[in-house]
């Protein structure tokens, strides 16, 4: 499991695409694609964390939304008028990220030592479990304020200047997106990390190693939903609003093909699959019912024929499992 | 009748087999003798198309079976013991035996009656268990089934993988006396064994495999006589 | 209490819909108990089911029963989408899962195919079908006043009919399964995959039967749902398919009779949840038992039944 040190041309790329990100606005024709480059940047980081679960550590998890969901409601709940709770915004993000792990962790704890299949079924539930949830917890007592929604969130105020416009909101997410490569980056290469991969390999063999699997697979849980949660409190922030239609079923499908598109495990990938994802839908506007047509094609094709995404991981096991 | 030549198997990039020759005329007991992990087991799956050989042949009775389906070599005459019974627990006894006749489920069910009541004369254990779940029998019992369950296939050929494993000495010697009467029947019989002992005590001719390659072949009594020698391999591992 | 009162009537429902869920679960119970494999798409194939029973019953209805009489209208619906049903999980199984469990790929690959193949066949079906849901006139063959009363309870007979329905196809299985050759060699493939095929099996062709059988299991499901609750849509599979699965891993994955089983108790639950709370909360019902389920008694009620080893 050695880690090859990034070429030179890797690095280049790199910098390269971060160079291009930075300038994006100042070339962009117009508003509106700032915008699609922000919502690029937060669903790539709710990606990564998707992919710190399904990528790193093999969990398949299609329920993912719910985090999402659960984030960006616990942000409207401290910073809006809703319940009156008004916290700024560096004080609301640390809570919901914690709370929102918190629910990883108790949704995780019962199922992680099943079997995958079974996860997948779990979330599955769970997912459409917190839709339902948030969508009928407007009576007896109202949380969520059903289909209604929550509006006039307050918009995130950083050292005095509040944001407002895609751009000052596409460079937020750019940084935030940016320090989540850099977490994944050190989780992949952390001891938790080989920890992951050997799970996601074999199980019973990485349990006989001393791997203490269980509690390996909950902080991956635990981690992809923080990450979810963060992106939820961000993409609450951004729109001012929430409702329960943000978060279907549909959605947690299409952030699982943006983590296998570029290749479970590959952080570069992962930004592809966002940037496919999110753009391609604007480019073909009028396919727009074909699309998850399409997606549902296209994953079967793709496990057919491209298991391993359309960027392979560097750190990836060669021998086929009988 | 069964002839491997210079087979290269193994699994995805692990490589088990290397270049093993062995041969078994009709008729005889031969073993294959050798340690864990030296390649008995594999040589059984690429025989029975389980594994297919990278390089090299496998030819019953002249024809070349390598590459075909297993579910096509077996109905050629070949019958499998596996490795720790693996019977199936969840059936009965007697619908075990009559998975066995499988592949001859064309013939007439008076033969496969006959020769299921041959099983039962052989072995008069499974027939008080016939409507018992296999899977309640003891390791010995499991083993007469698992024996009458290939011997239900009418095979020319029968294979059997490390049938002396997890049963007590007196089991053994009896799982062996019943294997010899097999062949005195007319079997040919090709017996995968750690336990060289036992297995050499009945067979007409051994090989012995080592890490993937037949390191020594001969008569059954030469391997007797070498084994003082081959003891420290072919021992307790 | 007026909810006590009605209880017994709920409990009928409860069965009703516990048979109908128990034929669902089957077509899941099975596939897993021979792959250890989630047909995600499953729900998908009962949905068709329902789509392909409503097509039958609107052609009939138009054709003036074709000079049938009424009585093998829903045989015909039946006949048809099982087979239609079947013969798309058979193809299914032959494009998008073969390719993926045959070469040792990871868990992961054919359960997200499956994913995928969900997704497509509800899409699918959106498109060509439309967006809104679909009318089954049941009352045609079954008109409201036709009921049969036990004591204080109302049985209407469509609902004896789905009850016979499901409990018939299920007792069908049952023989198969359990008395004829081809049973015998799908049982052995379950156990273990490799002996079966040295016993002479086509595991291929098994796998691909038992996916014919899980399938076909599934669209009749869908008549039945289809003439119970008169609307279909795109989507139907989707929840049917959460719950069915909950069923099965309720009685036990890769036990039939525990399908069955579960999938009743399951149907009583529910309906009695229903009863007594907030009906918007009905699918919760299902993911609470499920989660109860894998927490406290993870084989399930009758214990699962799965492969003792993998290969080939």
């Amino acid at each position: 499991m050695k880690v090859m040190p990034a070429t030179r041309r890797q690095v280049g790329l790199a910098a390269a695409c971060a160079v291009a990100a930075l300038v994006l606005p100042l070339l962009a024709p117009n508003d509106y694609v700032v915008g699609v480059a922000a919502r690029i940047s937060l669903y790539a980081t709710l990606a990564l964390g998707l992919n710190v679960v399904v990528g790193f550590a093999g969990l398949l998890d299609i329920g993912y939304v719910a985090f999402f969901g659960i984030g960006s409601y616990l942000y409207a709940f401290v910073a809006s008028p809703h319940f009156g709770i008004h916290l700024p915004f560096l004080m609301a993000l640390p809570l919901v990220v914690l709370g929102t792990a918190l629910f990883g962790i108790l949704i995780g704890a019962p199922t992680l030592r099943l079997g995958g299949d079974y996860l997948a079924i779990v979330t599955l539930g769970f997912g459409e479990i917190t839709y339902l949830l948030l969508l009928n917890l407007d009576r007896p007592i109202n949380i969520t304020n059903g289909p209604s929604g929550i509006i006039e969130i307050d918009p995130p105020a950083l050292f005095g200047h509040v944001m407002s416009g895609n751009t000052a909101y596409y460079y937020l997410f750019l940084v935030v997106l940016a320090l989540a490569l850099a977490a994944c980056h050190r989780l992949q290469h952390s001891r938790i990390g080989w920890a992951w991969q050997a799970i996601r390999e074999d199980e019973l063999a990485a349990r006989v190693m001393g791997i203490n699997t269980t509690v390996a697979k909950l902080q991956a849980f635990a981690i992809g939903a923080s990450f979810a949660g963060f992106a939820g409190a961000l993409l609450a922030s951004w729109q001012r609003s929430v409702f329960p239609e943000n978060f279907l079923f549909t959605e947690s499908i299409n952030v699982l093909a943006m983590v296998i598109i570029g290749g479970m495990g590959s952080l570069a990938g992962v930004v592809l699959g966002a940037i496919v994802i999110v753009a391609l839908p604007e480019v073909f506007r009028d396919l727009q019912a074909y699309r998850l047509l399409v997606f549902g094609l296209m994953l079967m094709v793709l496990m057919i024929f491209r298991p391993q995404g359309l960027l392979v991981p560097r750190s990836v096991s060669t021998a086929a499992k009988e | 009748m069964l002839e491997l030549t210079d087979v290269v198997a193994g699994y995805g990039p692990l490589q088990v087999l290397r270049r093993v020759s062995l041969g078994v005329q009709a008729g005889e007991i031969v073993c294959l003798l050798g340690g864990n992990a030296a390649g008995k087991s594999t040589t059984l799956k690429t025989v029975l198309g389980l594994v297919r050989p990278r390089a090299g042949s496998v030819a019953l009775q002249g024809e070349r079976i390598d590459g075909l389906a297993t579910e096509d070599i077996v109905r050629r005459g070949i019958a499998l013991v596996p490795e720790s019974r693996r019977i199936f627990a969840r059936m009965t006894v007697w619908e075990n035996l009559e998975m066995g006749a499988y592949s001859r489920r064309q013939t007439a069910p008076a033969e496969i009656e006959e020769d299921r009541e041959r099983v039962y004369g052989l072995f008069p254990r499974l027939k008080e268990r016939a409507t018992q779940h296999a899977g309640t029998m003891s390791g010995g019992e499991q083993q007469m089934l698992a024996i009458g369950r290939a011997l239900m296939a009418r095979p020319r050929l029968m294979l059997l993988d490390e049938p002396s494993m997890g049963l007590a000495p007196v089991l053994v010697e009896q799982v062996f006396d019943i294997i010899q009467a097999i062949n005195r029947q007319g079997t040919t019989i090709l017996v995968v064994e750690q336990n060289a002992a036992v297995a050499l005590s009945i067979a007409h001719r051994g090989y012995v495999l080592q890490d993937g390659r037949i390191v020594m072949h001969g008569a059954a009594k030469e391997l007797l006589d070498a084994d003082d020698i081959r003891r420290a391999y072919l021992g307790e591992d | 209490m007026d909810a006590l009162g009605i209880l017994p009537q709920q409990l009928v429902f409860g069965l009703a819909l516990g048979a109908i869920y128990g034929l669902i679960a089957l077509g899941y119970t099975m596939v897993y108990g021979i792959l250890l494999m989630i047909n995600f798409a499953h729900g998908e194939l009962f949905m068709i089911g329902a789509y392909v029973g409503w097509a039958v019953l609107v052609w009939l209805i138009n054709a003036g029963f074709g000079g049938l009489h009424p009585v093998w209208v829903v045989p015909v619906m039946l006949l048809m989408a099982m087979s239609l049903s079947g013969l798309l999980g058979m193809t299914l199984e032959r494009f998008a899962y073969r390719p993926l469990y045959t070469r040792g790929a990871t868990r992961l690959g054919p359960l997200i195919s499956a994913v995928g193949a969900s997704i497509f066949l509800q899409n699918a079906v959106m498109l060509t079908m439309g967006a809104r849901m679909k009318v089954y006139m049941t009352s045609v063959l079954f008109p409201r006043s036709w009921y049969v009363q036990v004591g204080s309870v109302r049985v209407s007979v469509l609902v004896l009919m789905m009850i016979s329905v499901a409990l018939l196809l299920m007792w069908l299985l049952n023989v198969l399964v359990q008395r004829t050759t081809l049973g015998r060699c799908m049982r052995a493939v379950a156990e273990d995959r490799e002996v079966a095929a040295v016993m002479g099996v086509n595991v291929r062709r098994v796998i691909a039967v038992t996916f014919l059988l899980g399938s076909a299991l599934g669209g009749a499901a869908g008549v039945l749902v289809g003439l119970y609750y008169t609307q279909i849509d795109f989507f139907m599979g989707y929840s049917a398919g959460l719950k069915a699965f909950t069923a099965a891993v309720l009685g036990g994955i890769g036990n039939l009779k525990g399908a069955m089983v579960g999938g009743l108790v399951l149907g009583v639950i529910e309906s009695l949840a229903v009863t007594f709370l907030n009906p918007a909360y009905r699918d919760v019902v299902a993911f609470v038992v499920l989660i109860l389920v894998l927490v406290f008694r993870p084989t399930g009620l009758l214990g699962e039944t799965v492969p003792q080893t993998n290969k080939v």
